[in-house]
C-alpha cells in the first residue's frame, strides 16, 4: 500500500523482506519513501529498492548486481504480480514484496 | 547493514586460532600456545557461503570474510575486533556497471604490502582482481588487470573454465617490493605485475596444460594453489590441474616437481603449504585426478606429502590419519601452518573436519569434527 506525503515529494511503499534480508532490516515488512519527481512519474520498483538501499545500507546489492539486473534466484512481485523490470511503475497501492525463490532441495 | 556478534570470552594472551570458512558459516578453532587442547567457536554467518576468511598479520585483529548465500549477491565482512563484531563492506567487490559482468562470489583475499596498511586484495569468480585502500570498506577493480587489452585471451569468456566458476586466486605481494605481484588464475594461468598492477604477463613457461590442444601454451593454464616458498620470495611453490611446480626467479620457467611423486598417488590435488622459515620444505594433499577426476583421497586413504629438499624427494604423512575408507580432499585455501618451532601443519576437508599437526607432519589428530564442507582455513 503506498501513500503520498503532504507535498508528493515522496510515496512511502510498503515492502516485504524474505528472511535471507532480514539482517539488515530487522523486521519481515518496511516502509520506505521513494521520492516523487512529478505526478505523472510514480514510483519504480528501481526507485523503491534504491530508497530501501538508502534506508538499509547494502541491502541493494544482495538483490541486484552491478549490471543492473536481478539476482537469479531473487524475485520481486508487485502489487502481486512478478516482474524483473526495474522500470516497473507502482500504482498508488502497490506495494513490493521480494521473494527468495526455492532454488536447491 | 547486518552486523554479527558473538558472546565475550577470554582469550589467552599467547595462543593459536585457525579461521574456518565452511559452505555454511565461519567457525574458529583455538588453542594454547602449546597446541594441546582446541576449543571450537561459532557459527559466525551461519547459512551463509563463506568461501575465505584471513587476519590481517599487520594489526593482528582485523578480520575479512568473504561471504555469500545461495539467493543473495556477494559480499565483504569486517571485523576490526579480531570477529567479535563485524560490518559488512558498503562497497563489495563489483565489476564496472556497463563491462556486462557480475561477480558471483568473491573468492580470495589477501592482506596488501607492510608499508600499505588498509590495503587489501581480492580475487573473484569469474576472474576478476580488486583491491580497496580502506580495509575492506569499499573497492575498487584493478583496471590494470580487469581491463588489460589482453584479459578475455587470458582467460576466455566468463562462462568458460572450471564447473563451479573460474578463480582468480594465489594473490601474492613480493614482500620486498609492493608494486611486485604474483595472482593465480584457474582458467588463465599465473601472472605477473611489476607495477603494482598496471599490467601483467603470463609466468607458465614450463607448465603443462594438457587439456589445450597447443603443446605449450603461453597461458589457459590451471594453477590451483601458488604460494612464495617460507623465508625466500624469489621461489614459488605450485599445485596445478597438471602437476607440481617450483620456480625460482629470475628463471621464468616452472620446474615440474611433481614428478617425483609416487606413481600410484600422483601429483594432482588443491593446496600447496609452505614452511615458515625453510624455503626448501612444503606439503602437497594429492587427490585422484584420474579417470573423471573423483577429487577424493586416492584409494580413500589420505595422506600429507611433504618434500625437504624443494620437490627434489617426497615422504608420506599420514600418521593419525584415517587407514582406509576416508573419501574426502582438502580444497586449495585449506591447508595452512602456524608460526611455532616445530611448525604447525593444519588441513580442513570437504567432509568438514579439521586435522593437525603440531610436529611437522609425524603425528596428526582430529581438532574438530562434523563442521560442513571447508573451503579455507588460516592461522593467525
Amino acid at each position: 500500500m503506498t501513500a503520498r506525503s503532504s507535498r508528493e515529494a515522496a510515496a512511502v511503499v510498503r515492502v516485504k523482506i524474505p528472511t535471507p534480508l532480514r539482517s539488515y532490516t530487522g523486521q519481515a515488512e518496511v516502509a520506505v519513501a521513494v521520492p516523487v519527481l512529478a505526478p505523472e512519474l510514480p514510483p519504480t520498483v528501481g526507485g523503491v529498492l534504491a530508497a530501501l538501499d538508502g534506508a538499509y545500507p547494502g541491502i541493494r546489492f544482495r538483490i541486484i548486481d552491478e549490471q543492473r539486473q536481478l539476482r537469479p534466484h531473487i524475485r520481486l512481485f508487485v502489487g502481486g504480480r512478478l516482474t524483473r523490470d526495474l522500470a516497473t511503475s507502482l500504482t498508488s497501492d502497490a506495494e513490493v514484496m521480494i521473494v527468495a525463490a526455492l532454488s536447491g532441495g | 547493514m547486518p552486523r554479527t556478534k558473538v558472546a565475550a570470552r577470554s582469550t589467552p594472551a599467547r595462543r593459536i586460532r585457525l579461521l574456518i570458512a565452511t559452505r555454511k558459516g565461519l567457525w574458529t578453532l583455538t588453542s594454547d600456545i602449546a597446541r594441546n587442547g582446541w576449543k571450537l567457536a561459532g557459527p559466525q554467518f551461519l547459512g551463509h557461503i563463506v568461501h575465505h576468511a584471513i587476519c590481517d598479520p599487520r594489526d593482528g585483529k582485523t578480520l575479512l570474510a568473504a561471504a555469500r548465500t545461495g539467493h543473495l549477491g556477494p559480499t565483504v565482512f569486517r571485523s576490526t575486533d579480531a570477529g567479535k563484531t563485524w560490518k559488512e563492506a558498503t562497497r563489495p567487490p563489483a565489476f564496472a556497471e556497463g563491462s556486462g559482468r557480475v561477480v558471483d562470489h568473491t573468492f580470495w583475499l589477501t592482506p596488501g604490502h607492510a608499508s600499505e596498511p588498509g590495503v587489501w586484495y581480492a580475487g573473484t569468480s569469474p576472474q576478476g582482481l580488486f583491491r580497496s585502500a580502506d580495509a575492506g570498506a569499499t573497492w575498487e577493480g584493478v583496471a590494470g588487470f580487469n581491463a588489460h587489452p589482453q584479459r578475455k585471451a587470458w582467460c576466455g569468456d566468463d562462462q568458460d573454465g572450471t564447473p563451479d566458476g573460474a578463480k582468480l586466486h594465489s594473490i601474492l605481494i613480493d614482500p620486498r617490493d609492493r608494486a611486485h605481484m604474483y595472482l593465480g588464475m584457474s582458467s588463465g594461468g599465473v601472472f605477473e605485475s611489476v607495477d603494482g598492477g598496471a599490467d601483467w604477463r603470463p609466468l607458465n613457461k614450463g607448465v603443462r596444460a594438457d587439456f589445450i590442444p597447443a603443446p605449450a601454451p603461453e597461458f589457459g593454464h590451471d594453477p590451483h594453489c601458488v604460494r612464495f616458498a617460507g623465508a625466500n620470495p624469489d621461489r614459488l611453490y605450485q599445485q596445478n590441474h597438471c602437476g607440481i611446480y617450483r620456480i625460482d626467479r629470475p628463471s621464468d620457467t616452472w620446474q615440474d616437481i611433481g614428478a617425483s611423486m609416487p606413481k600410484s598417488v600422483g601429483d594432482v590435488g588443491f593446496p600447496v603449504a609452505v614452511h615458515p622459515r625453510d624455503p626448501e620444505s612444503m606439503w602437497v594433499f594429492p587427490m585422484d585426478g584420474t579417470s573423471v577426476w573423483p577429487r577424493t583421497a586416492p584409494g580413500g586413504r589420505p595422506a600429507v606429502y611433504r618434500s625437504r629438499d624443494g620437490g627434489k624427494t617426497w615422504k608420506r604423512q599420514d600418521q593419525g590419519l584415517p587407514k582406509s575408507q576416508a573419501w574426502w580432499t582438502v580444497k586449495r585455501q585449506a591447508m595452512t601452518t602456524d608460526l611455532r618451532d616445530p611448525m604447525g601443519l593444519y588441513f580442513g576437508t570437504t567432509s568438514g573436519e579439521i586435522w593437525g599437526t603440531r610436529d611437522e607432519g609425524r603425528t596428526f589428530r582430529c581438532l574438530a569434527r562434523h563442521l560442513p564442507h571447508i573451503f579455507a582455513l588460516e592461522a593467525w
